[in-house]
């Protein structure tokens, strides 16, 4: 496998979807290609700090503002009928 | 290495069982199903708007669209995904009122040089994101995701952030599989490298080996 076969299979093998003889190869890659290794390894890290980072978190109290306006146009809207959005 | 797991496995029926109910006009069943993701539906109106008041109309507008086109929804997906796809055009069309010099656009196609290497490849340190205090992170994580265009933060939130299926997420967002996994490869590669200006390991003193 080239450093560029790799790149080509790097997110089905980040996302586990790989078939095992490709997956197994491209193990074998990255026991010997130290640049191969980091970038795999710092995308993985990449993918794991954004799904833990709890950016964008939204707030309780801004939470039960938007819930209770969205439940008062749906309320709104029944009444008016279904041409009112 | 290990490889990474999706996060968010509701069971469907449940689901289904709530948007039987909203359907059949029992108001409580939606406010459950408003409960249940407008949590993820923020988080993805405001990694595509990145401004938190237009991050809040779209929550807004999203639920309100869904409630009253459900009777249209035709329960051949799950519910979440069909909402995913009203906030993500939501989220896109107020980019669009507020960019209109710019064609924000999922087709859109940035010419990268995505079948060649990275071209920095240097290691981070361990635990790079203990460098950090949480918030100096937040705010490198929210610089770092701005500067990928639209098209591409949006499938690599719906699918690293919020763990839609490749299949789940081309479905919300009307790509095919092939144009998922590349626009996914890509923001992963560029946020990788972008990522690695404030994550690299420092050339001494951290015991490399």
């Amino acid at each position: 496998m080239k450093c560029s076969d790799f790149l080509h299979e790097l997110t089905n093998y980040l996302d586990g979807v790989l078939d095992e003889p490709t997956k197994v190869e491209l193990e074998n890659h990255l026991s010997w290609c130290h640049n191969c290794y980091v970038v795999c390894d710092t995308t993985k890290k990449t993918i794991e700090i954004y799904r833990d980072s709890q950016l964008y978190e939204l707030p309780e109290d801004l939470r039960s503002r938007l819930r209770s306006a969205i439940m008062t146009k749906c309320q709104q809207h029944k009444k008016r009928g279904p041409e009112s959005v | 290495m290990g490889t990474i797991q999706n996060k968010l496995e509701e069971p469907v029926s449940d689901e289904l069982t709530l948007v039987r109910a909203a359907k059949q006009g029992d108001d409580s069943a939606f406010e459950e199903l408003v409960r249940r993701y407008d949590r993820n539906v923020f988080r993805i109106a405001q990694h595509i708007t990145q401004n938190r008041e237009d991050a809040e109309d779209v929550v807004q507008e999203a639920f309100l669209k869904a409630y009253s086109n459900l009777a249209k929804f035709q329960e051949q997906s799950k519910f979440y995904t069909w909402l995913v796809r009203i906030a993500v055009n939501e989220a896109l069309m107020k980019l669009r009122r507020k960019k209109p010099e710019r064609t924000v656009s999922l087709d859109e196609d940035i010419k990268t040089e995505d079948d060649s290497l990275p071209r920095e490849i240097a290691d981070w340190s361990p635990n790079p994101e203990q460098q950090y205090t949480q918030a100096e992170l937040r705010e490198i994580l929210s610089k770092t995701i701005q500067g990928l265009p639209p098209g591409f933060r949006t499938v690599f939130v719906l699918r690293d952030v919020e763990g839609l299926s490749t299949e789940e997420t081309a479905a919300a967002l009307e790509l095919s599989v092939p144009a998922v996994k590349s626009r996914l490869l890509r923001a992963r590669l560029q946020l990788r490298e972008r990522l690695g200006r404030y994550f690299q390991k420092r050339e001494s003193g951290d015991g490399e080996q």
